[in-house]
């Protein structure tokens, strides 16, 4: 059963604004790590149950990842303005770090400690990655089609993607397909259980 | 240097097309476009060379903030090239961010519209049972999507023999962020500074 957990929500778009700035700076090698720290172990915005909900329709739908998340948790809470303070709070700060970077890497990128100093962090970038997708496996406890069938739906997932190298949208629509017919049908059974026994 | 480039108006609507026809294809990360922005930018207009596609990418990926920024320093290196490279001066800090601002909004505009639309639709519908059995089935198959993408970076470098300390770097570091608070700018700090001594 689901625990209650006290949540926290954003007082205002200033603070969805600044808050996306701050933990797009933190993201080097990519901002998802830091998204579900920040949204999730520090600022409770949501649960971890909530942020998988959340990363895979920001996954699904077209378009960069994280700045999908930010569009969508601005949204929630302001509407459009909400979700225009995510987006420019991701994407505004960090554009002006880029360019000064891409700049500044003009005049080093031909020395071999720059190169080495880009491998090793992207080598620690991947590390968070996974550490993520470990972080999110606890969500699964309370998922609806049980632990076995998430752990095979998964592993297929991976070997489709990572190991035989298919084209992620094949594999998407493949075990996606399997996996939401399933889900639905595990939903409708609870609900007429649900509603058999009052 | 570079031999100025010279882009008409058209050119630049061409470059807004091509991005924003990209937008929407975008699944799963606008890296999954990037073989396509290759052909068009560097194969076919030549409006980049193959040094500054690579490095737009790389770059991005290490510098703080969002992956999808490698588009606006593409953006940014060909309107640098259109003006007279970082010597131009005002000019060509001033295409610099045209090209910018044209490759940002084409990849970001059409896609943002479709996602912001349907997830307020789904946020509204969320009790249905489709939009819940979509939300559910896809969690342990999100949760792969993260570790294969983790997988593909390491073996990116594929020759054990060398790389071996990569993949210990990348071992340890999934170990401490999953089972620490430890700070992650701490563990960017240690790769980076592993990484320029050489040690990995």
């Amino acid at each position: 059963m689901p625990e209650l957990i006290l949540l926290n929500r954003p007082h205002s778009k200033t603070d969805i604004f600044v808050s996306f700035t701050l933990l797009a700076l933190q993201g080097f090698g990519g901002v998802l790590a830091v998204v579900q720290r920040e949204m999730v172990e520090k600022k409770r915005w949501m649960t971890n149950e909530q942020f998988i909900e959340d990363w895979a329709v920001a996954q699904i739908m077209p378009g960069p990842n994280v700045i999908n998340l930010s569009l969508m948790i601005g949204g929630r809470y302001f509407g459009l303005p909400g979700a225009l303070a995510g987006l420019a709070g991701m994407l505004a700060a960090p554009m002006v770090v880029v360019l000064l970077v891409a700049v500044a890497f003009g005049g080093v990128s031909d020395q071999t400690w720059a190169q080495g100093a880009l491998r090793g962090m992207g080598a620690v970038s991947a590390g968070l990655i996974a550490a993520v997708g470990l972080k999110l496996m606890s969500a699964l406890r309370s998922n609806p089609m049980g632990m076995p069938v998430c752990v095979v739906l998964a592993t297929a997932s991976f070997v489709g993607v990572g190991v035989l190298r298919w084209p992620l949208a094949y594999v998407l629509l493949a075990t996606g397909l399997v996996a939401c017919s399933w889900a639905y049908l595990q939903l409708a059974r609870q609900a007429t259980q649900a509603s058999g026994t009052p | 240097m570079n031999p100025v480039l010279q882009l008409s108006s058209q050119d630049w609507l061409s470059l807004f097309n091509h991005f924003a026809s990209l937008s929407l294809l975008a699944v799963g990360g606008a890296i999954t476009t990037a073989p396509d922005m290759h052909r068009f930018l560097v194969d076919e207009t030549r409006w980049l060379s193959e040094a500054q596609f690579t490095s737009s990418i790389a770059l991005a990926q290490a510098a703080p903030g969002p992956n999808i920024l490698f588009v606006a320093l593409m953006g940014f290196n060909v309107g640098l090239n259109a003006g007279a490279g970082l010597g131009g001066g005002w000019v060509s800090v001033g295409l610099a961010s045209l090209g910018v601002v044209v490759t940002m909004l084409g990849i970001m505009l059409p896609s943002s519209v479709l996602t912001y639309t349907a997830t307020r639709w789904a946020h509204q519908h969320r009790e249905k049972l489709g939009i819940r059995a979509f939300k559910s089935g896809m969690a342990p198959i999100v949760i792969a999507l993260l570790l294969a993408t983790a997988w593909l970076l390491t073996l990116s470098h594929n020759q054990p023999a060398r790389d071996w300390p990569v993949y210990a770097l990348t071992a340890l570091t999934t170990l401490v962020v999953w089972r620490t608070q430890v700070h992650m700018l701490w563990l960017i700090g240690l790769g980076a500074l592993l990484g320029a001594l050489g040690w990995v």
